[in-house]
């Protein structure tokens, strides 16, 4: 009796493993699946590379595409140093101790702050008190500090993942620590870094709360970077929320995830790339 | 190696050498701009709400019912509900699934399963907020509206889509908590006679206890953070919620809508929403250091 029973557990639970499995990658699928069947057919050459007209009812939306591009340039250009400056400072500076665990503490706590808190924190500082203004300066200086955790996390991964012997070597030929780091380390965790800077680049291009309140709504081609603009994120949350046109919000989130495919492809061919240097 | 030698050879000898120790310095205020940036933040998001609490008083502002910002009546309490209950219901959703999917990827999925799966499991962290609000609202909401009745804009709402986006979070961290598991554990359990799933369940789970704790805990952050996703689904009503199907608003979303349009005190009142939403992130967090201090003890 009691062999069957927990025998039969057993295969309760297993069904109920698989069964959750099964369900979650069934609503990913459903999620991109239902947004591509539904804006595919209107996603054209004239609505990518289109201005929108009435508010974005018609027309296309190549200046959403602009600004989005801006903004995700800017803040990769300011992350990236910023963030591999602070893994190689974390992993060849300096011991594990009391600044390092300070330094970690603020950059999971950083990694934890919601993104409505950083549209907070860069309206006030980057848009009111440093005259910014509603820019792609204000955006992307904002998502340079959203994404910089992740750039620190992944480039941190990549460089501890190199081999020691490359370093012991590098010194041995009487290379400097910074000489090592920029020849020897950095390259071999070039793929890994990259990782980090492309799901930086993801997380710029879906990001809203935070570049609504920094980089505003602004329909028209950015023509610098104290340019207010609307990235293709905020623009389909406006189309969606206020009921502008469902079709082009289909479309505009159709795009949305396309970029999204592209940028985790890249992403694993990236760490592709690095488990086969590290091998 | 060789690459290496032969580049410093390629190069003249006589090129000035950066100073190591300026090299050093340099990185040490790079490191030190996470710290800086989280410090700036709690400066000025404190120092933009803080003085609105003041003048209303703590307790006026948090058990305040009523939220009329134009007439300067300011209570969060109806939102510091909805952010609860929309978190529990998240959660709810969230966790046995993610846990479930864990120990698929790390007990049951054949190797080339687990390998296909991994990338999904990316994706669906890489998918952008608004695109599960959107989801939710054309997808989520009528199957509520038709199912239930009423609005359909609901915490439930809310709860599936939130559940589904901590999703990552919770499967990630919980999987490396039970790989970290030595395989003797297991093998013994095994010996000793018990089937795979009493393995699991009396052993396996309890030992990567304070790494799921940590997964449920950082989940729980994103779920009490996430913003343009429930803007769409929860039906943003400013009263507290009685019921599952009842629309609400959370501390997030009530920043979100109002923050284009607002001005003055009410501006400043919605900063003082931000600075009890900080205060909620930050005991998240350190909830989360404890626990992974825990895991790294044992």
């Amino acid at each position: 009796m009691i062999e069957l029973g927990r025998r039969r557990t057993q295969g309760i639970a297993r069904a109920m493993v698989w069964g959750a499995a099964l369900l979650t990658l069934a609503v990913l699928f459903l999620i991109i699946a239902h947004i591509l069947i539904e804006g595919l057919p209107y996603v054209t050459p004239e609505f990518l590379l289109g201005s929108p007209r009435h508010m974005g009812r018609e027309g296309g939306i190549l200046p959403t595409i602009i600004g989005t591009a801006a903004l995700t340039a800017v803040a990769i250009l300011i992350a990236t140093p910023l963030g591999v400056g602070t893994a190689i400072y974390l992993t060849e500076y300096t011991r594990e101790g009391r600044l390092t665990r300070f330094i970690r503490f603020g950059t999971e706590s950083l990694a934890g702050v919601p993104s409505i808190i950083f549209g907070l924190f860069g309206f006030v500082f980057f848009v009111i008190a440093l005259g910014l203004g509603w820019s792609i300066l204000s955006g992307g200086l904002t998502l340079a500090a959203m994404i910089l955790p992740t750039i620190i996390r992944t480039s941190e991964e990549a460089i501890r993942a190199v081999p020691k012997v490359y370093r012991d070597v590098s010194f041995s030929l009487g290379a400097t620590r910074w000489q090592t780091v920029t020849r020897a380390v950095l390259p071999t965790a070039l793929p890994g870094i990259a990782t980090g800077v492309i799901l930086g680049v993801g997380r710029s291009v879906g990001e809203t709360a935070a570049v609504i309140l920094t980089a505003g709504s602004s329909l028209h081609v950015p023509t610098s970077l104290f340019s207010p603009t609307r990235t293709m994120a905020v623009h389909f949350y406006i189309l969606a929320r206020e009921g502008i046109s469902l079709e082009m919000a289909y479309a505009t989130g159709a795009v949305l995830i396309l970029a999204v495919l592209a940028i985790n492809v890249l992403a694993n061919e990236a760490l592709r790339r690095l488990a086969a240097r590290a091998r | 190696m060789i690459r290496l030698v032969e580049r410093e050879k390629a190069r003249p000898a006589a090129r000035p050498r950066l100073n190591e120790s300026s090299v050093e310095v340099v990185l040490l205020l790079v490191a030190l701009t996470s710290t800086t940036v989280l410090a700036l933040i709690a400066i000025f998001i404190f120092a933009e709400g803080l003085p609105i609490i003041g003048k209303i008083g703590v307790r006026e502002f948090l058990f305040g019912l009523h939220w009329a910002p134009t007439a300067g009546s300011f209570g969060i309490w109806p939102m510091i509900v909805g952010s609860v209950a929309v978190t529990a219901g998240a959660l709810a959703v969230g966790v046995p699934l993610g846990l479930a999917v864990a120990i698929f990827l790390t007990e049951f999925a054949p190797a080339s399963a687990a390998a296909a799966m991994r990338p999904c499991i990316q994706l669906l962290a890489g998918i952008p907020s608004v695109v599960y609000g959107f989801w939710g609202l054309i997808v989520i909401v009528p199957a509520i509206r038709n199912t239930f009745g009423g609005p359909g804009l609901s915490i439930l709402a809310g709860s599936i889509i939130l559940g589904i986006m901590i999703l990552p979070t919770i499967i990630s961290i919980s999987e490396d908590a039970l790989r970290a598991l030595p395989p003797a554990f297991k093998e013994g359990s095994l010996a000793l006679g018990a089937t795979h799933w009493q393995t699991i369940w009396r052993l396996l789970l309890p030992a990567a206890r304070s790494g799921i704790l940590t997964a449920i805990i950082l989940g729980l952050g994103r779920a009490v953070g996430e913003t343009m996703a429930v803007i769409m689904v929860l039906g943003n009503a400013v009263e507290v919620p009685t019921s599952l199907l009842a629309p609400a608003r959370t501390l997030t979303t009530s920043i979100g809508i109002e923050m284009g349009y607002a001005s003055g005190e009410h501006r400043q009142a919605l900063f003082a929403t931000g600075v009890v939403l900080f205060v909620i992130i930050m005991l998240v967090n350190m909830a989360a250091n404890l626990a992974i201090g825990r895991r790294d003890s044992l």
